[in-house]
C-alpha cells in the first residue's frame, strides 16, 4: 500500500507485541479459523472487519488467551498466550452482562485496582481519574442499570482502563450505539488510545468504522476464517469526523473494502 | 406499625377481616354457641393476653423460634455451599443429581420417627427436622442462580486474572445473592411450619405442643390463640425479610424498574 502517514504500520515481526503464527481453530468437526499470520506492533490500531460469521469475535478471543489455538501459535511478547492476562484488556459489545449490575460505576471500574491489591483511598482518586477520562465525572455512584448504552460502555472502558493494559481488544465496543453516540465515542476513544499509547486490535462490521480508527484494517474471508485482504491507512492524525471521512484516501480505502465484502459474502 | 407502613397498606383490604371477626363474635354471643372447637374472639384475645402474661406463651414462642432459626440456620447455609459447588461444578452435579433427587422428595414430618430414635425428644429433634427441610430450596435457589449468571462475567472474572476466592466473593455469590436472599425467605417460612409441624405431632416444647395440650384439655380459646399467635409471628418473619430485602439489594430493584435506588 501507498500510504505512509504518521499512524502507517510497522509490521516488523521482531517488534510485534501481539502475534498469531498460522493459528487455526477446530471445534468438534468445524474449522473456525485457518492459517491467520498477523503481527501487531506496539502501538499500531488495528481494526478487522468481515462477514458475519467469520470468525472475528473467535480470533479476539484467542488474542485474548479465552480460547486456544487447535493450530499455531498465538504470542504475546514472544511468549506464548495460554490464559487471559491482566496486560491484554478487552472490552465487550454487551456492556450490560459485562458491567456487574449490582456495583456502581465507580465499583466496576475500581475492580480491577482491588485485584491488583492498590490501597483504598489509592483506589478512590485512580477511579475518579478514570471516570473523568471517559467524559462520567459526577456519574460514579450510579449503578449500570440507571444509565445509557453509552455511558455504560463508557463504563466498561475506564475499567479496562484501570488495568492499565498494554493491549486493548475491543468486540464490537461500538456496535449497539447510535449513530451520534457512536461518532462520539469514536474520537473520545482516539484521543485516549492516543494519550495513554495503548496498542488497538478493534473488530468491527461497520467499515467506515474501520478505515476512520485503524492504521491497518484487515479483512477476513468466512468458511474458513482466514486473512482476505490487508490495508495500511495512510490518513494523517487526529482523525476528523467531516473531513477524513472525505479525503480521497478514505475513499479508495472505503470502496477497496466494500469490494471485498461483496466479493468474500458473494 | 411504623406509619411509613401503615401507608403501604390498603386499608380496604382490612374490611373483609374485621368483619368476619366481628360476625364470628356476634354469632357466638348471639346463640350462645358452646364448643371444644370454638371461641369467641374476644375470648381467644383474653386466653393470648392470659398466656403472654403467665410467661407460657413467650417460652413457648422462644422455643419454638429458636429450634426454626437453628436449623434454619444450619440448613441454609449447608445449602448455600452445596448450591454453590454444584452450580460451578457440573460434574459433580451431574453425579448426584440421582442421589439428590431420591432424597429431596421425602417429606421432611415423615423423617420424624427415624430422628425420633436418634435424638429423643427436644430441641435436636426439631433442628434436625428443619435442617432437612430448608436444606433443598436454599440448594437449589442457589445452584440454578449460579447456573444463569452471564457467561461473559465469568469471562470479565478472567480477563481480570480474579483469584478463585475472589471469582466467588467479589462474582458468583454478589451475583446469585439476589436469589439466595428469596430462597432465604421461603426458607424462613418453612422453617416455622415445620417447627410447629414436629411440634404438633410429636415433640413435647414449644407452641404447637401448647396448642395440642390446650386442645386435648378443652381450651379451644388458648388454642386458637395460640394458631393466630403462630400465623402473626409468620407473618412478621416474612415482612422482616421482606423489608430486609429491600435494604439490601436497592441495586437489583433499580435494575429491575429503572427507577433511582432510593
Amino acid at each position: 500500500m501507498d500510504g505512509t502517514g504518521d499512524g502507517t504500520a510497522v509490521t516488523a515481526e521482531a517488534d510485534a507485541i501481539l502475534e498469531l503464527k498460522g493459528a487455526g481453530l477446530i471445534i468438534g468437526s468445524r474449522e473456525i479459523l485457518r492459517g491467520i499470520d498477523l503481527a501487531i506492533a506496539p502501538g499500531e490500531f488495528v481494526c478487522v472487519v468481515g462477514p458475519s460469521g467469520c470468525g472475528k469475535t473467535t480470533l479476539l478471543r484467542l488474542l485474548a488467551g479465552l480460547m486456544l489455538p487447535t493450530a499455531g501459535e498465538v504470542t504475546y511478547r514472544g511468549a506464548p498466550v495460554r490464559r487471559a492476562s491482566r496486560d491484554v484488556a478487552i472490552v465487550f459489545q454487551d456492556y450490560g452482562n459485562a458491567l456487574l449490575p449490582w456495583r456502581t460505576a465507580a465499583a466496576n471500574v475500581a475492580l480491577p485496582l482491588e485485584t491488583m491489591g492498590l490501597a483504598r483511598d489509592e483506589r478512590a482518586a485512580r477511579v475518579e481519574t478514570l471516570l473523568r477520562t471517559v467524559g462520567l465525572e459526577g456519574h460514579g455512584e450510579k449503578f449500570p442499570g440507571q444509565m445509557s448504552g453509552g455511558m455504560q460502555q463508557r463504563v466498561q472502558i475506564a475499567r479496562c482502563l484501570a488495568q492499565s493494559p498494554s493491549v486493548l481488544l475491543m468486540d464490537e465496543p461500538f456496535g449497539a450505539l447510535d449513530a451520534m453516540t457512536r461518532q462520539g465515542l469514536q474520537d473520545e476513544f482516539l484521543g485516549l488510545v492516543a494519550q495513554n499509547s495503548v496498542t488497538t486490535f478493534f473488530v468491527t462490521h461497520d467499515l467506515e468504522e474501520a478505515i476512520y480508527l485503524g492504521d491497518r484494517v484487515i479483512g477476513l474471508l468466512p468458511n474458513p476464517g482466514r486473512v482476505g485482504i490487508a490495508l495500511d491507512v495512510g490518513l494523517p492524525r487526529p482523525r476528523n469526523q467531516l473531513t477524513t471521512r472525505e479525503d480521497p484516501e478514505f475513499l479508495r480505502l472505503r470502496r477497496a473494502l466494500f469490494d471485498f465484502i461483496a466479493r468474500a459474502e458473494a | 406499625m411504623s406509619g411509613r407502613a401503615a401507608q403501604r397498606i390498603d386499608l380496604r383490604g382490612m374490611v373483609l377481616p374485621v368483619a368476619l371477626v366481628a360476625a364470628a363474635e356476634l354469632l357466638v354471643r348471639s346463640r350462645g354457641l358452646r364448643s371444644d372447637a370454638i371461641a369467641a374472639p374476644s375470648e381467644v384475645l383474653l386466653a393470648w393476653l392470659r398466656a403472654l402474661v403467665d410467661g407460657t406463651l413467650l417460652s413457648a414462642t422462644a422455643e419454638t423460634l429458636a429450634c426454626a432459626v437453628a436449623g434454619l440456620a444450619i440448613g441454609f447455609t449447608l445449602g448455600v455451599v452445596l448450591g454453590t459447588i454444584f452450580g460451578l461444578r457440573g460434574l459433580v452435579d451431574e453425579l448426584m443429581e440421582v442421589t439428590i433427587e431420591a432424597i429431596r422428595p421425602i417429606p421432611p414430618v415423615a423423617l420424624i420417627p427415624i430422628a425420633l430414635l436418634v435424638y429423643g425428644f427436644g430441641y435436636r429433634l426439631e433442628i434436625a427436622i428443619v435442617v432437612f427441610a430448608t436444606l433443598w430450596p436454599a440448594m437449589i435457589f442457589t445452584r440454578t442462580a449460579i447456573r444463569g449468571i452471564a457467561p461473559r462475567l465469568f469471562e470479565v472474572a478472567k480477563a481480570l486474572e480474579l483469584s478463585p476466592r475472589e471469582r466467588i466473593f467479589k462474582i458468583v455469590i454478589p451475583a446469585a445473592l439476589p436469589q439466595i436472599f428469596v430462597a432465604l425467605r421461603l426458607s424462613a417460612a418453612i422453617s416455622l411450619i415445620v417447627a410447629v409441624t414436629v411440634e404438633v405431632t410429636a415433640n413435647t416444647i414449644g407452641l404447637g405442643h401448647e396448642m395440642m395440650m390446650a386442645q386435648s384439655s378443652l381450651h379451644p380459646d388458648l388454642m386458637l390463640a395460640l394458631l393466630v399467635w403462630t400465623g402473626v409471628l409468620g407473618w412478621m418473619i416474612n415482612a422482616a425479610m421482606l423489608l430486609a430485602q429491600r435494604l439490601l439489594f436497592p441495586s437489583s430493584i433499580a435494575e429491575r424498574t429503572g427507577e433511582a435506588a432510593r
